[in-house]
Formats: C-alpha cells, structure tokens, sequence
C-alpha cells in the first residue's frame, strides 16, 4: 500500500518533470486561473471598503429647538439606541455645535465677527443618526418628525439629502451586486479554461492509460499519478501567483491607495493572507485534483 | 483451463472479425493460431484479455466468465496474463527501463525484486544498453523485444503472443521461440497469433487456423496450412 503511494508519486512527479512544454503551459493557464481568483478577491475587499466608507458618510440630522433641554434630547437619543434599525446615533450639543462651526470657519473673519455680534449662540442641538440601511431613513425621520417627540423638534435634515442618500445606496449595491456577477463570470472562465487545459494534457495520454489497464494496473494504480500531477501543478501555480502578488501589492499598494484614502491594499493583503492562500491552494490543487480526476476517469474503462 | 464457447465478433455492426468460435485450451499448453491478416487473430486475444467484449458467446478462464467480472476484479485477471501485443504498446512517457519495471510495479513487486529482476530481462532480450531509451528512440525489433521483456518478467501462468516475432530477424526470432518454448516447458500456458509458417511448421505444436474469422482446422502437432 505504501510501496504504492511511493510508486504513484514518483511517478507523477516524473510525468511533470518529463513533459516540460506541457507542464509549463498547464501550471501558467493554472495561475491564471489562480491569479482571476485573487485578483476580485482583493477587489471584493476594496469595494466593500468603498462602499462602507460611502455609507458611512450618509446620515440624517435632528435639529432640536433652542429651548429643549440636554435631557429631553438625550432621552430621545436613547430611544432611538434601542432601535435595531439604528446603528449609532451621535448627540452634538449646541456647545459643541459652535466650536465645530468656529473651527470650520476660522479662515472667515467677516463670519466669526458677525457671529459675535449676535452674542448668543445661534446654533441648534442635533442629533446625528446612522442607519444599517438607506431605506429606513424614511420610517426614522417619519418618526422624529410625527412622533412623540415633534414638540421638541426644529427640524429633520433628511428631505435635503434624501436623493443623494437613495442614490449612494443604489449605486453602492449595485456596484456590489455587478461585482460579484464580475466575479462569478470570470470565476467561472477560469476554471473552465483550467479544467479543459488538464482535459487536453491527459486526452494525449490516453493511449498510455489503456495500457496500464490491460497489462493490469487497478484504475487507483493508473488514476493515482495523474492525479499527484495535478496537486504539482496546483501547488506550484499557486506559489508562483502568491510570489507575483506579494510583490505586485508590495509595489501598487501605494498607488492604489491613493485612489481609496484610508485604504491599504497590502495590509488587507496581509490581513487576509492565510485566507487567500488558503483560497489559492483550494483552487489550484482543487482544480488539478478534479480536472484530472474526471478526465482520466473517462479512458479508464478498458 | 481456457474456454471459448460459440464465440463472435461484430465490429461496428458490419465487420465479422470471429464467427462462432469454439476451442478449450488446457493449462501449460502450448497454441499456435494461425490464419491470414484480418483473420480475426488479435481479436481472439482482445477478447480474452476483456479488452473487447464479445457480440456473442462467452470465454471462461478457470470457469470464470471473463465478461462478466466487476471491473474492480479485472486487473487480478490481467496480471495473470502476459501479452506481448502486435503494436507493442510500449508506454511511450516510459523508458526502457521504466516500461519493465511497471508491469512488477503492478504486481507489487518490492523495489528490491524489480532492481534484480529487470536488468536479468533486459540482458536476456539482449537491450541492457538501451535501458534508458524511449521507445521512440528504438527500432521495430527492439520494441518488440521490449513488449517481450515486459509480458514474460512477471512470470504470469498465461502469456498471448501477437505476432512477436514479426519484426525480428531469423536470428532474434529463433531466440524467442526458444524462448517462449524453455517457459512453456516450465509450465507457462502459451497462446501464439503468427502467420510465420516457419515459425509454426518448427514447433510442432497444436495449431488452430482461422480462416475470415471461422476456426477452419484444430490440429495437435499442426503443420502452417492455408
Ligand atoms: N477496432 C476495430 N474496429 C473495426 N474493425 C476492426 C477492429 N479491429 C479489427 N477489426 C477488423 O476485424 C478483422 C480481424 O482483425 P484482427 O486484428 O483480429 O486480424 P488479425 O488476424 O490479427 O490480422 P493480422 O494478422 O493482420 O494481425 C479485420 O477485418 C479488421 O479490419
Ligand atoms: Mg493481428
């Protein structure tokens, strides 16, 4: 049984050694495969980051009457906490309110001054509300506005935004939705290129296979070395693709983040490294290991 | 030891490679089938090794139905069969050497064995020299000697021989009929496919002629008659 095993790897992996214009070919179509595969996993990775990003920067704003007290406002707040719908609800205090707007406009002296003449503060308190999704901002403004709570109300900032929020969101889903069609198409090109490119290298050997069979291999025995050609390809293929990407993300990362601040490609490349060589490993020598095992499983019935 | 029994052969519904053929052969003999090309030889053998299943008819091997074995069972079947085929069918991604020593891989020789015992077959099909050639890098005779080397090393109890001297000289050619006789005598079972009359008419063993795919004579110590 052992003897075997040796026997079948040997074999294998002189069949991979030997032919080298065909290994050459089925270890590059594998790491093209390998290399689609990890390329929208990382683009995955930087839309989902976009697409948080862009949604985090949408929210409502409550403005309360200068009259309403902290209290008031905070109790309101945390009714609203309570509400799954609500993921995070910030208070801006009329104080805080003031400074933000000061240090926003510092380099405006006429606005500074005039705000001093005013002498009070005209600045309301606000809440700051985010939802998990564009579609309830509608039920929560309705709610801050007709509620309970409306006496205590200036006004819901909503109406202004409610086009720009709506769109952010349909575009944000879209994007992932047609990212992930993206993905599944050429996912799916990939393979099919892999898997026929294996198909091809064992119809040439199909000859051979019929013999092993008449002069007495058990399909195992004949099977077995296509096989451990297939892990050797898989497992090269996705060294060679980890080695191009390390270096490739090394050298773009700073590119690229340019383009999304805040994000950096090699560190999700690093983060997600054990991953993605998981994924890799699972592609390539999955790919190989089934590929081959179909079509040999085809030449095997003499 | 072996039967066949009203066997036919019908390829693609219009060949009639063998026609109701029927002959027993016993253990450790000797069978010479002879018959004109296309007289359904090979197919006789295909048939027997279950590499072609049978239109009609069926063939025992020790009261086993050779058609009728689960394939995971049919290669204990072939190991017990050496088949020196008339295209050799030598593996080509193989040397010398490697094409050998498969077939003991097969078996489940140890390393030990197919070290000792490969080099003694390849001196005695007189290739030591060529032991680490590809088959496309021999000649016709030197393939067939390989296939030759390959189908008796595992010394199996029954061994089809397709026209193996087909390619050889008279010199090679009486080697492997002495040969193949010296294992006969030590109680291998013989079946030999040939139209070398020569080569049947020195033996003088039994001869079956085909003639299109019909068994025409069986004769004990037959003489090449067509
Ligand atoms: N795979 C096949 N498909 C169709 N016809 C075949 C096939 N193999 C053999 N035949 C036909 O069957 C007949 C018998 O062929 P076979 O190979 O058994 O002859 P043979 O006696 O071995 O001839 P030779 O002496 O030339 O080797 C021939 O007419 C041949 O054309
Ligand atoms: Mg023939």
């Amino acid at each position: 049984m052992l003897v075997a095993l040796k026997r079948i790897i040997h074999s294998g992996w002189l069949s991979f050694r030997r032919q080298t214009a065909l290994s050459f070919a089925t270890v590059s179509i594998m790491m093209m495969a390998i290399f689609l595969i990890t390329s929208l996993f990382l683009l995955q990775g930087m839309t989902k980051f976009l697409i948080a990003d862009l949604q985090d920067k949408v929210d409502i704003s409550v403005y309360f009457k200068k009259d309403s007290s902290e209290e008031d406002i905070l109790r309101v707040k945390a009714e609203l906490s309570e509400n799954p719908e609500i993921k995070n609800v910030a208070y801006v205090s009329r104080e805080e309110a003031l400074e933000k707007f000061i240090e926003r406009h510092k380099e405006d002296q006429i606005l500074i001054e005039s705000l001093a003449e005013v002498g009070e503060n005209p600045l309301l308190a606000s809440l700051n509300i985010k939802a998990w999704q564009a579609s309830q901002y509608t039920a929560i403004s309705i709610f801050l506005e007709k509620g309970p709570y409306q006496e205590l109300i200036e006004k819901v900032d909503y109406y202004r935004n409610k086009e720009v929020i709506g769109r952010i969101f349909e575009i944000s889903s879209n994007i992932n939705l047609a990212g992930i069609i993206f993905s599944l198409i050429l996912g799916f090109i990939a393979i099919v290129v892999a898997f026929n490119t294996t198909r091809l290298a064992i119809y040439n050997s199909r000859e051979e296979i019929s013999i092993m069979r008449l002069v007495g291999a058990s399909s195992w025995f004949v099977r077995g070395p296509f096989i451990v050609q297939g892990v050797i390809v898989g497992v090269i293929a996705t060294l060679l693709t980890v080695l191009v990407f390390t270096i490739g993300v090394f050298f773009f990362s700073s590119r690229i983040d340019l383009f999304i601040p805040g994000f950096s490609l090699f560190g999700y490349f690093k983060a997600h490294f054990f991953t993605l060589l998981f994924i890799q490993l699972a592609t390539g020598v999955g790919l190989g290991v089934i590929s081959s095992w179909i079509a040999v499983r085809k030449y095997l019935k003499v | 030891m072996i039967k066949f029994q009203n066997i036919t052969k019908i390829y693609n519904h219009n060949t009639t490679a063998v026609d109701d053929v029927s002959f027993e052969i016993d253990g450790k003999e000797f069978v010479s089938i002879v018959g004109r090309s296309g007289a359904g030889k090979t197919t006789l053998l295909k048939l027997l090794l279950a590499e072609e299943k049978p239109t009609r008819g069926k063939i025992f091997l020790d009261n086993q139905n050779v058609h009728k074995i689960k394939p995971e069972e049919l290669p204990r079947l072939r190991r017990r069969i050496g088949v020196i085929f008339q295209d050799y069918r030598l593996l080509s991604s193989k040397n010398v050497y490697e094409n050998v020593a498969y077939v003991l891989e097969v078996i489940g020789a140890s390393d030990l064995e197919i070290s000792r015992d490969v080099p003694q077959v390849l001196e005695i099909v007189e290739l030591a020299d060529k032991a680490q050639n590809f088959s496309k890098e021999l000649s016709g005779g030197e393939r067939q000697r390989v296939a030759i080397a390959r189908a008796l090393i595992p010394r199996p109890e029954i061994i089809l021989a397709d026209e193996p001297t087909g390619n050889l000289d008279p010199y090679h050619t009486r080697e492997v009929m002495n040969l193949l006789s010296r294992i006969n005598e030590m109680g291998t079972t013989i079946i030999l496919a040939t139209h070398n009359k020569e080569v049947i008419n020195n033996l003088g063993k039994r001869v079956i002629t085909l003639e299109k795919g019909r068994l025409v004579r069986d004769d004990e110590k037959g003489r090449f008659i067509l």
